[in-house]
């Protein structure tokens, strides 16, 4: 995936403010990159860029889909229309289980409305993603009977369960208390392993960027540009105590003080 | 509700020795002071001779009630029929309008203004029209009754379709959902709570537009009973009359919160946090 000098604002009244200015990233095949910035610089409407539910003003998205050899693009101000869905998975903070559906009908939303022949040849994988996250036997509950980080977990298997190759993640775990944030980074990463998906992060979570991906990229506030990429190289068992990623972080929180209005 | 820890230690031992637990408590306490009413009228009745021209006791409406039951079921049966028809009539007309504002923002925009306006003028103006245009019979109840049902109904539809959360459409949209996947997995079931409303509301209305219309002109139904005997002083079948209206309503608004239980069994768990087990340990 290739961003390539993306800006965007938005006019309230008379006058237009940019949120984004001129942001240029590469995400390779099967890396997980962490957006870190200040809160309103951006970071979510670059999401519904690449997630295809804006249109940038300015720049583009290459987006190379390994199903079809040609990379759909969205160029200046082209809109997606329905034929041209990139394929990209998008989770929120808010776990958006429709609350008459059970857990089971939940999960498996994105392949039925594909087709039925496409949700039953889910079921398998479903069930056993269930039952590797500790929902087994919960299927026949609706979301308002699960604990909140139940239905975060139940929100990325749906995602999951898209079969697209991106998972966008919009500060996924923001809502929820340290230990089951801890639990629910875990399980993230070994999803990522176990099936090879590309993961865009976006948190304001300086430690939890460091602790998941390969690359940290720091946006400003508004309008939000990239100011630095952070490669994080180490072995992610050793990262909570490793002192490099302290020493990360702490040039990550200057910077972010610096941008800081 | 009564609540034994606010009432002092006499009403705190009154009411603890009272106090029923689940369904049939909710039931107890209105079913005593309705009780308790009906005796206080009784008495009163008695003891200050009133003739039953102006107020009938209880007791001669029960009587009358039982002397004239195949009148009263005849009655009935007519009101009954003017309710539910006219009550269906009402809903689906309110909720396919409901529909078709929510897909033309132009209609939307057209009619809004005009329906609200028409919503005030009296139902009572319009009965007398409705029986010039369609007679004396069963049809211009039951219009009439689809009338007043119809404007709650496209209302609970409308906004419940447009109240559609915009983080779900996103969601759906994402996964690539089509504009008729989007209405019928989206934003219909989302919409069901507010359409029960609607239907609730209905079911209340339905009766009373019916009784109107039998009031403007009719043959037979509870409405003409009432007026019929109103006006050669048999006060007592004016209260029977209203007490085999009053269950109509009733009924059919338990059979719509039947309903919404047996169709939505998510919605009470969402209000009921107790059903909600603690976080099992993640793997």
């Amino acid at each position: 995936m290739e961003i390539r000098g993306l800006g965007k604002s938005y006019r309230v009244g008379k006058s237009s403010f940019a949120v984004l200015e001129d942001v240029s990233l590469g995400i390779g095949r099967g890396e997980f990159v962490s957006l870190l910035g200040p809160s309103g610089g951006g970071k979510s409407t670059l999401l519904d860029i690449l997630a295809g539910l804006e249109s940038p003003d300015a720049g583009t998205v290459r987006i190379a889909n390994g199903e079809t050899r040609d990379a759909p693009k969205i160029a200046n101000g082209a809109s997606l229309s329905g034929s041209l869905i990139p394929p990209i998975a998008y989770m929120q903070q808010k776990d958006l289980l429709l609350p008459w559906r059970t857990l089971w009908d939940n999960v498996l939303i994105a392949p039925e409305l594909i087709s039925s022949a496409e949700r039953r040849r889910m079921e398998p994988l479903a069930a056993e993603l269930l039952r590797a996250h500790g929902l087994d036997g919960f299927q026949k509950a609706y979301p308002a009977q699960l604990s909140g980080g139940m239905r975060q977990r139940a929100a990325l298997i749906r995602t999951l369960l898209c079969e697209r190759e991106i998972l966008l993640l919009d500060e996924p775990f923001g809502a929820l208390d340290a230990i089951t944030r801890g639990r629910l980074q875990q399980l993230l990463l070994r999803v990522w392993r176990e099936y090879g998906k590309t993961v865009l992060l976006v948190t304001h979570d300086v430690e939890e960027a460091l602790l998941l991906s390969d690359r940290v990229v720091v946006l400003s506030g508004r309008p939000g540009r990239v100011l630095r990429e952070f490669p994080v190289t180490l072995p992610h068992s050793v990262r909570a105590r490793s002192p490099e990623t302290l020493r990360i972080k702490q040039q990550i929180l200057e910077l972010l003080e610096g941008h800081h209005e | 509700m009564n609540n034994p820890e606010t009432g002092g230690w006499f009403s705190g031992w009154f009411w603890g020795w009272f106090s029923v637990q689940g369904a049939a408590g909710s039931w107890l306490y209105p079913l005593l002071l309705a009780g308790l009413m009906v005796a206080a009228w009784e008495a009163v009745v008695r003891v200050f001779g009133i003739p039953h021209y102006i107020l009938p006791a209880p007791g001669d409406v029960a009587a009358v009630l039982v002397e004239k039951r195949a009148v009263f079921l005849r009655h009935t049966g007519v009101t009954v029929l003017e309710v539910i028809a006219g009550g269906i009539l009402g809903v689906v007309v309110g909720f396919l309008l409901g529909l078709l504002l929510f897909h033309s923002p132009i209609l939307e925009k057209a009619c809004y203004p005009l329906l609200i306006t028409s919503q005030n003028i009296p139902v009572f103006a319009i009965a007398p029209l409705l029986v010039v245009w369609l007679g004396y019979g069963l049809l211009p109840k039951v219009v009439m009754a689809a009338v007043i049902v119809f404007f709650p109904m496209a209302l609970a539809t409308l906004n419940g379709l447009k109240r559609t959360d915009p983080d779900w459409l996103r969601l759906f949209r994402t996964m690539g959902a089509t504009p008729t996947q989007i209405m019928f997995k989206l934003r219909l079931p989302a919409a069901l709570p507010e359409l029960f409303a609607g239907l609730k509301l209905s079911a209340v209305y339905s009766t009373i537009g019916a009784v109107i219309g039998e009031w403007v002109g009719a043959g037979a139904g509870l409405g003409y009973l009432m007026l019929s005997a109103n006006a050669q002083l048999r006060i007592a079948m004016v209260f029977g009359a209203i007490l085999c209206l009053t269950p109509i309503g009733l009924l059919l608004l338990g059979l719509v919160t039947w309903l919404e239980r047996v169709c939505l069994p998510w919605q009470r768990l969402s209000r009921d946090e107790s059903a909600r087990p603690d976080a099992i340990p993640s793997p």
